[in-house]
């Protein structure tokens, strides 16, 4: 069983982000953090080593599940968040294939729930990009179970009093091997970050934090605004030291059981108090302290946060198949049906 | 002793105990020796849903019926000959079902103050006049089939276990079968604890030996190997029947097989059994619910397997949603239906036929599905082929309809090797055409699409539940196109009738009666059909296993009788479909629903109304 990251050959090099774009007209509304995720997706495809006809794009529905349409692979729009299960069969059918779940809050973490977890509990090879804009758009503005507590929708005229599931957490707690956040106004490391998702064998998850211009404009606005965008996003490295701020002189630092901010300079602090990440560990404390930080107290931690190595479910299944292919005590269904007591008339 | 042997031409057993008495595998036993002299044979193993009920109750009564003749055996009968009670419970329970003198056989060691309590009895009831008039045994089976085994070397509570070993051997010597079947089966289920082997074959002996010893029974009973076709037979129940006929049909069709599922109770056994052949590549997925189970089917389906999903009624229900998806994208899938008592949770391991609207009807939107049903347990090999063929062939999911009676009964079965069956051709992209070719291109006489399997280079494309375009498959909101898409998809299913047999009709091809039924009902129908036709040459009987659509002939073979009467294990679901399909006709109905099967003495009681 291979458990390093996949290898990328170059085989498809005359492929370009172009030959991935479909005749069909996009249809999201003017604005949507989707059309960034388009592209990031339509320039990180031919640098995955695939051909066109290898990769395949399987959707729930929603907004983002129209995705499928608009990129020239084979492509699957199905019914509301039953995707991971399609992919599981699509992968399991023909390992060979590269393929892609896109999905968004309510159809992966409503509806789909279930078929989410189990998909990263069994570590099926898919990637899964979760486009998390904390709202129904597509049934036109009711709260979604990412949804800020307190948020007044029509759904909520009164604010919600559900509390929210935070993705990265919830997919932490059903054994994610991969977990990366991105957000849609940075398309250069969306691309860096979805050629790690294919590389690495097992689900890849990463959440896109992704802007409703219609129902939820700026949710992220503390994080991606001029102001907030140095000042509260931290993005991890593997290997690197969790730095950041204006004047990058900030950091995370593990005090006892609790992760806090401080400056380098101040009160003593040096860059050796600073953490180091380490996306590779096993051990997942550290992991999901990060997914769970939010500003205005911390950063919001983006990047690769987890990447670790564990058997994926379709090769255990093919491996399974190929072991026992050469005992099979049947040749042929004939032989089956002649097997165990058997009589003459 | 000089033993006595009356020759008989058929006989009914039913083994009945506590849940955790071993009574499906004694019948089971019993059945398989049966087979091998020669014997037809019909079972019935009818347990509680409870895996082990409170010892002693009504509640946990587990019973196993056999019929078995010298003539072919289409049922497994009505009321019993011979009742095996290993305690009160289980004769109370099956007391209705004992033939007037029948002989009842007991283990007295069971038969204690306590035991009548918890059965529900005040006094014993073999002894207070109940039973006067019945042939009663009464055999100390748990002290002797003890006895027994004293002297193996193994742990005391396997030590009372093999009771159902000593009365089975005490069956076979009533019935003059061999042991050397449940011998051998002994000695493989437990090569790897050799004590427990042979104390249960020495319990078996014991069971035996004791019949034969004591004058308890009057004398032994021979029933002559039945007149069936030549050929190389094997026992076979339904659940195993459809498995298999998945297997043959991968391999006629070169597709991978894959299965995926959630376990349900009656169906579980079609998973088990698929689970085991990773030799012929099978990939079975045991997902996280009934939805996740079609769904990945129909991913595998896109990407070229032969897709399955099996269930039973609450779970049809949930996969309605997916059903309609793959009607949508036009991808093959066969959903195996397993029905049970409904609705909601009803009765998971009684049979009844009460899925069929929702096999029909039950989705969303315009929404036809191919709906098949097989009759038998050994046909359920035939049409799992068939739906597979008609999935793959026409490009659409298929509903195979069998239920607890079939899928859980076992029959003797002539096997069908591969080579007799129809070839299967999928149809798949031509990569020549790559130019011409569109996602929804249809073939002009199954109006199916062509396959395009990832992987395919030149055709990749995107498919989906939103209404499709005629021929390009892309996203179309166009009023007058989803007509059309509408109509395709219904002419679609609609032409499977140029692709299926005719109905056939036994007896009188013409007359006054036409006997009804569809699905697993076949056993009890035919019998009480074959017995009514004897007095009455004008009784026909024609079967459904093709229901959506409905044989051509249909309509042909009504309209030669004066009156249709249309028999169920439902309130009346084929009728309401006969009655909407060829309203021409008038129609009679007689339905059950008690999860329990027809008995030939009520069926024909019923037919002779109307004659």
């Amino acid at each position: 069983m291979e458990l390093t990251p996949q290898h990328i050959t170059q085989e498809n090099t005359h492929l370009t982000a172009k030959d991935f774009a479909t005749n069909q007209d996009v249809r999201w509304c003017p604005g949507c953090g989707d059309y960034a995720i388009l592209n990031a997706i339509q320039k990180t495809l031919p640098e995955i080593g695939k051909n066109r006809e290898d990769i395949v794009f399987v959707s729930g529905i929603g907004c983002s599940s129209r995705f499928p349409y608009y990129v020239e692979t084979y492509g699957f729009h199905s019914i509301h968040g039953r995707a991971p299960a399609i992919a599981t069969g699509v992968k399991l059918a023909n390992p060979k294939l590269s393929v892609w779940q896109v999905t968004g809050d309510g159809d992966a973490l409503a509806i789909g729930g279930n078929h989410f977890i189990h998909a990263l509990r069994r570590n099926i090879d898919i990637n899964i990009l979760l486009f998390n804009n904390e709202i129904y758009g597509l049934t036109k503005g009711q709260f979604s179970p990412t949804s800020k507590t307190g948020i007044v929708t029509k759904s909520s005229p009164q604010g919600t009093v559900d509390r929210a599931f935070n993705p990265g957490n919830l997919a932490m707690g059903a054994s994610a091997t991969f977990f990366a956040r991105v957000v849609d106004v940075e398309p250069k490391k969306m691309v860096e970050v979805f050629i790690e998702a294919e590389k690495h064998r097992g689900t890849s998850l990463v959440e896109i934090l992704q802007n409703c211009v219609i129902f939820n404009d700026k949710a992220f606005a503390n994080v991606t605004d001029k102001d907030g965008k140095l000042e509260n996003q931290l993005w991890v490295k593997q290997g690197e030291k969790m730095i950041f701020g204006n004047q990058n002189n900030k950091g995370l630092r593990l005090n006892g059981l609790k992760l806090e901010v401080v400056t380098i300079g101040e009160n003593g602090i040096t860059e050796n108090d600073i953490l180091i990440h380490d996306a590779n560990c096993v051990e997942s404390t550290l992991h999901n302290m990060l997914i769970n930080l939010s500003a205005p107290e911390f950063p919001v931690v983006f990047g690769i946060i987890r990447s670790v190595v564990a058997p994926t479910f379709n090769d255990g299944i093919w491996n399974q198949l190929n072991e026992e292919k050469p005992k099979a005590k049947f040749k042929s269904v004939n032989e089956l049906l002649n097997s165990g007591v058997t009589w003459e008339i | 002793m000089s033993k006595i042997s009356e020759e008989l031409d058929r006989v009914v057993i039913k083994f009945a105990g506590d849940s955790g008495d071993g009574m499906q595998l004694t019948g089971d036993q019993f059945s398989n020796t049966t087979a091998f002299v020669g014997n037809d044979l019909s079972t019935f193993p009818d347990y509680p849903a409870e895996i082990r009920a409170p010892q002693g109750t009504i509640a946990g009564v587990s019973g196993f019926k056999i019929q078995f003749g010298n003539t072919t055996i289409f049922s497994p009968g009505d009321k019993v000959d011979v009742l095996v009670a290993m305690n009160p419970a289980a004769l109370k329970a099956n007391t209705e079902w004992i033939k007037d003198r029948g002989t009842i056989i007991v283990d007295s060691d069971s038969f204690k103050a306590k035991d009548f309590e918890k059965a529900g009895y005040s006094s014993n009831p073999l002894e207070d006049g109940t039973f006067d008039g019945y042939k009663i045994i009464q055999a100390p089976i748990t002290k002797l089939s003890k006895d027994s085994v004293d002297s193996f070397n193994i742990e005391n509570k396997f030590k009372t276990r093999s009771k159902n070993m000593f009365a089975l051997g005490m069956i076979y010597w009533l019935f003059n079968r061999p042991l050397e079947i449940t011998e051998n089966f002994l000695q493989n289920k437990f090569k790897n604890k050799p004590e427990l082997a042979k104390a249960n074959i020495a319990s078996l002996k014991a069971g035996y030996n004791f019949a034969l010893t004591l004058e308890l029974l009057p004398s032994t009973y021979t029933i002559k190997a039945a007149d069936l076709p030549k050929g190389k037979y094997r026992s076979i129940t339904g659940n195993t029947a459809a498995a298999w006929g998945l297997l043959a049909a991968a391999e006629k069709s070169g597709l991978q097989l894959f299965l995926g599922t959630y376990p349900i109770t009656p169906a579980s056994d079609i998973l088990h059994e698929l689970s085991k052949h990773k030799g012929f590549d099978v990939i079975s997925l045991q997902a996280e619910d009934e939805i996740a189970g079609i769904c990945s089917a129909i991913g595998a389906a896109f990407a070229g397997c032969l897709a399955v999903t099996t269930t039973s009624g609450p779970g049809l229900a949930l996969k309605g949603e997916a059903i309609g998806l793959a009607i949508m994208t036009e991808l093959p899938i066969v959903i195996v239906d397993v029905q049970r008592g409904g609705p909601s949770t009803g009765l998971p391991t009684k049979t009844e036929q009460s899925d069929l609207m929702q096999a029909v009807y039950g989705r969303n939107g315009e929404s036809p599905a191919i709906v098949i049903a097989a009759s038998t347990p050994s046909n359920c090999y035939d049409f799992a082929f068939m739906a597979s063929k008609l999935a793959i062939e026409h490009m659409t999911p298929v509903i195979l309809l069998t239920d607890g009676f079939i899928a859980n009964g076992a029959e003797p079965w002539k096997i069908k090797e591969t080579s007799s069956l129809p070839s299967i051709t999928p149809n798949k992209v031509n990569v020549l055409n790559k130019e011409e070719w569109k996602p929804y291109l249809r073939k002009s006489d199954t109006l199916s699409r062509a396959w395009a399997v990832p992987g395919t280079e030149g055709f990749e494309h995107r498919i989906g539940g939103l209404e499709k375009q005629e021929n390009s498959g892309n996203v179309s909101y166009d009023p007058k196109n989803h007509e059309r898409m509408v109509q395709v998809r219904a002419e679609k299913v609609k032409r499977v009738a140029n692709f299926i047999p005719n109905l056939e009709v036994k007896g009188a091809e013409k007359g006054d009666l036409l006997i009804v039924g569809w699905g697993g009902t076949f056993g009890s129908l035919f019998t009480a059909f074959h017995e009514v036709y004897k007095q009455h040459s004008t009784v026909a009987y024609a079967h459904f296993n093709y229901i959506n659509p409905l044989p051509k002939n249909t309509a042909e073979v009504f309209a030669c009788y004066k009156t249709i009467l249309v028999c169920e294990l439902n309130l009346g679901q084929f009728v309401k479909i006969l009655r909407s399909e060829l309203p021409q006709f008038n129609y009679f109905s007689f339905n059950k629903v008690q999860g329990l099967p027809f008995t030939t003495a009520e069926l024909a009681t019923e037919f002779n109304k109307y004659l």
